[in-house]
């Protein structure tokens, strides 16, 4: 019998889907994905949830809705903590209690608390508390859990050689070395911002396609090796308690000292709590190192038109800046 | 070192006499206004939530006044509260303010370096000194706690509620005038005999409601547009689940050593809300239970917009609500909240609350028990 385990594509979805998929594949479960994000999705969520919730977390109801008519159970982890003395957003922290309580008739849940705050030993119970589900084999899920984090480090891999998210989920198990080859010429913009806001198609409103079709080079966070985002992190004069913080403060910090980039565009949900320090923290710097910045700031209702109109302005600020920089007048 | 802190509902009175203890000169910021609020909007991050705001204007505020050194208290997460300090010192500096300001952080694996700078605040390195009139503090912030219920409890019941106000605007006035732990404690004494001799009608027909939500947004009678005088004239007894002094017991007495009354609080959240969510999101869910099930008639939830934790709560209390059969208001407030507004809601929960429990008499009385 193969059982149905539903995953909302949605927030933690682009950091661990592989990680998860292939889990749950060798435990001969069935994984069923929701839609991508679409308007009826969108809709969906925005009337199940509590109207302050930022997008992401109204989108990730919407998913679920999406989802618990089609399966047996749908898998919501409960993350808390994935680093020792941090912290995930307080949003994801209540996120299966937020969902049990606004959406009605659904399926079992599998609310797995991941909170590796004090010590590391959590994970593996987390791993076994999972697997239980489906198999009281402990043999199975450890060796489950290994097969599924070594393909979720060819991900990861994948990803620092410069592949976007959302291609390397589709790529990552066929082994590929050769990335395509990026045109050192062109323009290099970082499109930073919560991985669930950056990769969902639907809430950016494609920027990355939309830069990539202009031959631009994009770069995110996750492209960024984890050393040299804690080195950076580690120079804010107190220490971040939030991994997503630690790692977009980080990768900017990073590619903007190395001066690596020519402009940030920073994708922000409205009314995201993280984002309100973050873009602060990052605008100061972008500022002081002369950096341009532009913020594009998302919710249920913004239009596709004014977005475009703001990345292509942007753009041409960019190349225009680049083009002119030897050519000052002499005398000012 | 002419010291200054944000406002947080009573919490000035303490602080003011303890520090006047200590030997320091204390510069009160103005009470919060309208003016505050719009130093504060127009220097911080658009979408940050609205405390940080206020804190802002408080500190400009104090700056002009003459303060050189500012006092606030941190923490490690996961609530953006943690993360205050860092933006406020960026913002300050921006504007060109000179002023040194020292962070209270929890340890977080490094205790010399908060002993270090409690002992520059207090100024001498006295560990028995410090501790006697940090004592002192909470002794202080204890009597205003409580002379804040005592005046709330009065309100509801006075055949007049507009004598209370004058009573406590004039120990407000008179707070400025007063100086160290002595005569801050006289004061209160002196005010809580003249709200006793007040008169009251113990057979007025009140409401009782309990608020909940974020601390900030409970305490500080500026941000909720003073919402228990509000209720209190309108016949209503407050119960607020968060007051300074439960904040200071819980984290920085007995929470450490694990004796926290808070813990109450989790168990009736748990069925709900089983681990933290940052902030004081299990506490709201965990108190709103505790109100139902003492028979209270409403729950009121107070939290600033964008505010992540009591998302969460306010997420789950549609579901409390179901369960225990009792009406709950939520409330956003952001610096663009209307008086007029918010009034007409309060007034209309009130008028809800009233009718239901009118219905219950007359179901008794029907039913014949």
């Amino acid at each position: 019998m193969a059982c149905k385990l539903g995953i909302p594509q949605g927030l933690l979805f682009y950091d661990y889907y592989p990680l998860w998929k292939e889990f749950f594949k060798e435990l001969g479960v069935e994984v069923v994905l929701s839609s991508k994000t679409n308007k009826e999705i969108l809709d969906k969520g925005v009337s199940a949830c509590v109207d302050e919730a930022c997008l992401p977390v109204k989108v990730f109801h919407g998913h679920v809705e999406d989802l618990k008519d089609k399966v047996d159970y749908i898998f919501i982890p409960k993350f808390i903590s994935i680093r020792k003395r941090e912290f995930i957003c307080p949003k994801f922290l209540g996120l299966p209690e937020m969902i049990k309580n606004s959406i009605k008739d659904l399926p079992p849940i599998i609310d797995t608390e991941i909170n590796l705050r004090k010590s590391n030993y959590k994970l593996m119970k987390a791993i076994f508390e999972t697997g239980r589900h489906f198999t009281y084999n402990f043999f199975k899920i450890n060796s489950a859990y290994k097969k599924a984090f070594k393909y979720y480090t060819d991900y990861k891999r994948l990803i620092t050689k410069g592949v976007i998210p959302m291609e390397a989920i589709r790529v990552y198990s066929k082994c590929i070395n050769n990335v395509e080859n990026r045109n050192d010429n062109s323009l290099r913009i970082m499109v930073s911002g919560h991985p669930y806001n950056i990769y969902d198609e639907y809430l950016s409103m494609r920027l990355i396609k939309k830069l990539k079709k202009d031959n631009i080079n994009v770069i995110t966070p996750e492209m960024i090796k984890e050393d040299k985002i804690n080195y950076y992190a580690s120079k804010l004069p107190k220490r971040m308690f939030w991994s997503f913080g630690r790692k977009i403060v980080g990768s900017a910090f990073s590619v903007m000292e190395e001066q690596k980039v020519d402009g940030i565009i920073y994708v922000s949900s409205f009314g995201c709590g993280l984002d309100s320090i973050l873009i602060d923290l990052v605008q100061r710097k972008a500022k002081a190192l002369k950096v341009p910045f532009t913020l594009l700031t998302v919710d249920e209702h913004t239009g596709e038109a004014g977005i475009n109109t703001r990345i292509e302005a942007f753009t041409d600020m960019i190349k225009w800046r680049v083009k002119n920089e030897n050519n000052i007048p002499t005398h000012g | 070192m002419r010291i200054t802190f944000p406002h947080m509902g009573n919490t000035y009175v303490a602080v003011k006499a303890m520090f006047e203890d200590l030997g320091h000169e204390v510069v009160v910021p103005p009470k919060c206004s309208k003016r505050t609020l719009e130093i504060g909007t127009k220097y911080s991050p658009e979408t940050i939530c609205l405390p940080l705001k206020i804190n802002i204007g408080n500190y400009i505020e104090s700056i002009e006044k003459g303060a050189e050194t500012i006092l606030i208290t941190g923490s490690c997460g996961p609530c953006r509260f943690g993360y205050y300090s860092v933006i406020q010192k960026e913002i300050l500096k921006d504007l060109g303010y000179d002023v040194e300001i020292i962070v209270f952080d929890p340890p977080d694996g490094k205790p010399l370096e908060l002993a270090k700078r409690i002992m520059k605040a207090a100024g001498t390195k006295n560990v028995f000194k410090i501790v006697r009139s940090f004592q002192k503090g909470r002794k202080v912030l204890e009597e205003v706690d409580n002379l804040v219920d005592l005046s709330n409890t009065k309100r509801a019941y006075a055949n007049n509620p507009f004598e209370i106000d004058s009573i406590m605007n004039g120990f407000y006035e008179n707070i400025e005038k007063v100086h160290g732990v002595t005569e801050t404690m006289k004061l209160i004494k002196d005010t809580k005999s003249k709200l006793r001799r007040i008169k009251v009608n113990k057979n007025k027909k009140i409401v009782k409601i309990g608020i909940v939500g974020e601390i900030y947004t409970v305490i500080e009678p500026f941000v909720n547009l003073e919402i228990e005088k509000k209720l209190g004239h309108m016949g209503v007894l407050v119960d607020k689940s968060l007051t300074p002094t439960k904040w200071v017991n819980h984290n920085l007495i007995y929470g450490p050593l694990g004796l926290s009354e808070e813990k109450k609080v989790w168990k009736a959240a748990k069925p709900y809300l089983s681990t933290l969510v940052g902030g004081h999101g299990r506490e709201t869910v965990g108190s709103a239970v505790l109100y139902a099930k003492e028979n209270y008639d409403g729950i009121i939830q107070l939290l600033p917009f964008t505010c992540m934790p009591e998302i969460v709560a306010e997420s789950i209390l549609p579901t409390v609500q179901k369960d225990y059969n009792i009406p709950i208001l939520t409330l956003i407030v952001d610096e663009l909240t209307g008086e007029a507004g918010y009034l007409t809601r309060l007034e209309a929960f009130v008028d809800l609350l009233r009718k239901r429990r009118e219905e219950k008499v007359n179901e008794g009385i029907l039913s014949g028990s």
